[in-house]
């Protein structure tokens, strides 16, 4: 399974919700699909895009917020699991795309290439809803469900290390984050 | 406990009169007073986390979603945050008001605490991070919502070191 199939699979249920990317392969394939300005690609600060998500869930509770994680990421910041399995928010669906690698940066063999199991942490960690999908379909059911759910999800998907040529776009860090400010304030006007 | 709840109670008003309605926190002596006073305020949503470093995330969703945050943290927590705050608040422009508690400077027993004191403002002049004291309750509310103000307009971290002269009473 590639990533990028996952992302496009479940692209036109992101156009309502929020999202929120890590750095590097996950940011500029979700960006070659068509740059939308409720996504916001956190291209540094490796582990905080849980925690960017967690703060934008717990701000806006009637809001669909969709965090796409990612194995290496989520390993620097296990702790965020334990912080958003306290507060739970229902309206918070965390996706970690576990290709087992530190792609961007020389595919690095991450620990879920030798066992450790992001799945059964996050469930010890109290996320309630936990699954792993290894297809396409599996994924896209998954995050159709969990999008119409009403439980803190955390969906792990098995996919391959595999990512585009580049990480780099044309989309300015800044004007990134100010679009994305300016269009969920835009939300608020009648 | 010493740690002086009538200075804990004019720090939580004054972030309360800045709009403050989200906070991050991690439990630390002399934060106990603000951190149940955030818990018990049903106009404030207090976060309790497991790494400060967590704290700049939620900061900035909530600054994306329109919510004025702050973080509560030790000292000893934003040494643990800064590669959050160098990558993603200063890299993104996010606007953070930082209340670090500056433990390790004169008057500390705790030998744990005092390499921490030794470089906290260091580090602040080098990070480039506008900073100042609540070292007087009777300039709290001011220097809170002038910090406030600084972090929303230059859209920057901006720290305030809660001392011991207010924090701890013996």
């Amino acid at each position: 399974m590639l990533r990028l199939d996952c992302l496009q699979a479940v692209y036109p249920e992101l156009e309502k919700c929020l999202v929120v990317t890590i750095m590097g392969a996950t940011a500029a394939e979700l960006h070659s699909l068509g740059h939308r300005p409720n996504f916001f690609y956190l291209q540094h600060a490796m582990g905080l895009a849980s925690s960017t998500g967690l703060g934008l869930a717990l701000s806006l509770p009637d809001q669909k917020i969709v965090v796409f994680d990612g194995d290496g990421s989520l390993l620097m910041n296990l702790g965020s699991l334990s912080t958003m399995a306290r507060y739970r928010p229902k309206n918070l669906v965390h996706i970690v795309f576990d290709n087992e690698s530190l792609l961007s940066v020389g595919g690095f063999p991450t620990a879920t290439s030798t066992g450790t199991d992001l799945e059964g942490i996050a469930r010890a960690a109290g996320i309630p809803t936990v699954l792993t999908v290894r297809s396409v379909e599996d994924f896209r059911t998954a995050v159709k469900h969990a999008l119409n759910g009403t439980q803190l999800t955390t969906i792990i998907a098995k996919v391959e290390a595999r990512g585009p040529a580049g990480y780099v776009t044309d989309l300015s860090l800044v004007e990134n984050r100010f679009q994305f400010r300016r269009y969920i304030q835009s939300l608020k006007r009648p | 406990m010493p740690v002086s709840l009538s200075s804990s109670k004019v720090i939580f008003n004054a972030l309360k009169q800045c709009h403050v309605r989200m906070l991050s926190a991690l439990p630390e002596t002399w934060l106990v007073h603000l951190i149940r006073m955030a818990e018990e305020d049903p106009e404030v949503t207090l976060v309790r986390l497991a790494k400060e470093e967590e704290g700049v995330g939620i900061s900035a969703g909530a600054h994306f979603a329109g919510v004025k945050s702050a973080m509560l943290m030790q000292n000893h927590g934003f040494l643990a945050s800064i590669n959050g705050i160098v990558s993603f608040a200063h890299l993104y422009k996010i606007p953070l008001l930082m209340l670090i508690s500056y433990r390790g400077t004169f008057g500390e027993r705790d030998p744990w605490q005092t390499q921490g004191g030794n470089v906290t403002e260091a580090l602040l002049r080098g990070m480039g991070i506008p900073y100042s004291f609540l070292d007087e309750i009777e300039t709290v509310e001011k220097r809170v919502r002038q910090a406030q103000t600084l972090a929303e307009s230059s859209l920057q971290p901006v720290a305030l070191l809660l001392t011991r002269d207010l924090m701890w009473e013996e």
